[in-house]
């Protein structure tokens, strides 16, 4: 069984259609690019997976739940789908350790000493151990996105959501950012990634899917469509990122 | 001009006694108005519409009126309604619980509202159920925000039990009233009765500029 699923999900914001109809399967061990022009629906696709968008048609099922099950369902899938943002949304008031150790703690339950274990490792595992002790404020855009990866990743998810992820990072702090998923995604992460980052799409992905209007117009494999875009709507956006 | 200061050394020990009966009105009715305040907040933060729509209606209502109104109509006509005696003091109290609910309650609405949503979301993100999330992230970064415009509220209602006056409560104001009426010594009665009011609200402010130093706003 696919670890997400949708069946033709629709997504209404009013009067506005913002996913018509999607049907899409992912299987675990993909690392799918979302990549289209801007309000194509990208982001609400990815935060319809977690349920910080209300589905408003159809079914979506995350890894055998449906984000339609109720709000306990809804927090299961959430621990199993774990997000990134653009913007960081770091906790300020909690340390990068802090940060990371939260979600094992306050989600998983485990002790605090275990949890602070879990946090130490991850943020190892991101390069960042001699951070611990930093605020938010104290620490580069890289860092502290590096930081929400950890946190993320703290709760054991089977899926990492990432949207736009390094769009808000200047040019020299993408690249550390971009290892790190890297990297996650050659442990074998199933990801969901929205960027504008092509050259990552075409070494790290495993399918490009290029969105328009609220559908996916392009569903392939990342060489091969960057290199010949089978649609010109396609070809144009790419000239322009 | 002749004044005589001794008045005040003779009538300082039921002076202090009118301010210990502010102190206690204030710190009861604002720990009330507080748990109030809260529970209206976040009913006009995170309610739905109907619980909103309660909390509004509470709020709109007592902003638009004055204290001294509210604090008559609880000890005045309140019996006259509902059957129910309330003592002066009651009364005070009751109108500075409900009276600094309604501005507490729109303080902390607007701290709570504050904070950025994309904290909220990076929260839920991670599977914790919302009143969680508000509890442990978003809470403590509004505390932050809520203190300074929560002390100029505390300032306001311990001044505000000066109306009390009003129902006969034996606060600082009235107390004040009652030895000059007995003297006629106004100018040294008034003088010592703000200078008390001042050392009350400085001690406060005092209090309250600390707890924020203290605290990093976020
Ligand atoms: N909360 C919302 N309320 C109303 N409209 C929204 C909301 N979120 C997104 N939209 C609209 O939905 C469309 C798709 O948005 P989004 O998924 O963010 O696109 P993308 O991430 O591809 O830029 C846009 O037209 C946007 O304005
Ligand atoms: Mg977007």
């Amino acid at each position: 069984m696919s670890i997400i699923e949708f069946r033709n999900t629709s997504k209404h914001f009013g009067p506005l259609k913002v996913l018509d109809g999607v049907d899409l399967s992912i299987e675990a061990g993909e690392v799918v690019v979302l990549v289209g022009p801007s309000g194509s629906g990208k982001s609400t696709l990815l935060r319809c997976i977690n349920g910080l968008e209300t589905i408003t048609g159809g079914d979506l099922v995350v890894d055998g739940l449906s984000v339609t099950g109720g709000s306990r369902q809804l927090r299961e899938i959430r621990q199993e789908a774990g997000m990134v943002f653009q913007q960081f949304n770091l906790f300020p008031q909690l340390t990068a350790l802090e940060n990371v150790a939260f979600g094992p703690a306050k989600v998983r339950g485990q002790s605090k000493a275990k949890a602070r274990e879990t946090a130490l490792d991850l943020l190892e595992k991101v390069g960042l151990r001699d951070k611990a002790g930093h605020y938010p404020s104290e620490l580069s855009g890289g860092q502290q996105q590096r930081v929400a990866i950890a946190r993320a990743l703290a709760v054991k998810p089977k899926v990492m959501l990432f949207d736009e992820p390094t769009s808000a990072l200047d040019p020299e702090l993408k690249q550390e950012v971009l290892n790190v998923m890297h990297a996650l995604a050659e442990e074998g992460m199933t990801m969901v990634v929205v960027t504008h980052e092509m050259a990552f799409a075409k070494q790290v992905g495993t399918r490009l899917i290029f969105m328009e209007h609220g559908h996916i117009a392009v569903d392939g494999n990342p060489r091969e469509v960057i290199d010949t875009p089978p649609n010109d709507r396609m070809r144009d956006f790419l000239q322009h990122v | 001009m002749d004044t005589d200061w001794s008045v005040v050394v003779d009538s300082l020990p039921q002076l202090l006694e009118g301010a210990e009966t502010t102190i206690y009105i204030t710190i009861v009715g604002l720990i009330g108005g507080l748990a109030l305040g809260t529970l209206a907040g976040m009913m006009r933060a995170y309610g739905g519409r109907i619980l909103n729509a309660i909390a509004f209606a509470y709020i709109e209502l007592i902003r638009g009126t004055p204290i001294v109104v509210q604090v008559m109509f609880l000890y005045f006509a309140l019996p006259v309604l509902a059957n129910i005696r309330i003592d002066p003091m009651s009364a005070a109290i009751l109108a500075i619980i409900v009276n600094a609910g309604a501005y507490i309650a729109e303080i902390v609405r607007g701290a709570f509202l504050s904070i950025s949503k994309g904290l909220t979301e990076a929260g839920l993100a991670i599977g914790l159920p919302h009143w969680k999330v508000l509890y442990y992230i978003v809470g403590p970064l509004a505390f932050r925000r809520l203190i300074p415009p929560l002390g100029n509220q505390f300032i306001v209602s311990l001044k505000d039990t000066s109306l009390f006056i009003v129902i006969g409560v034996g606060e600082l104001t009235r107390t004040g009233q009652e030895i000059m009426a007995a003297n006629f010594r106004a100018v040294e009665i008034w003088t010592a009765v703000a200078v008390i009011y001042l050392i009350m609200t400085g001690t406060l402010s005092l209090i309250l500029r600390i707890t924020e130093k203290r605290m990093r706003i976020l």
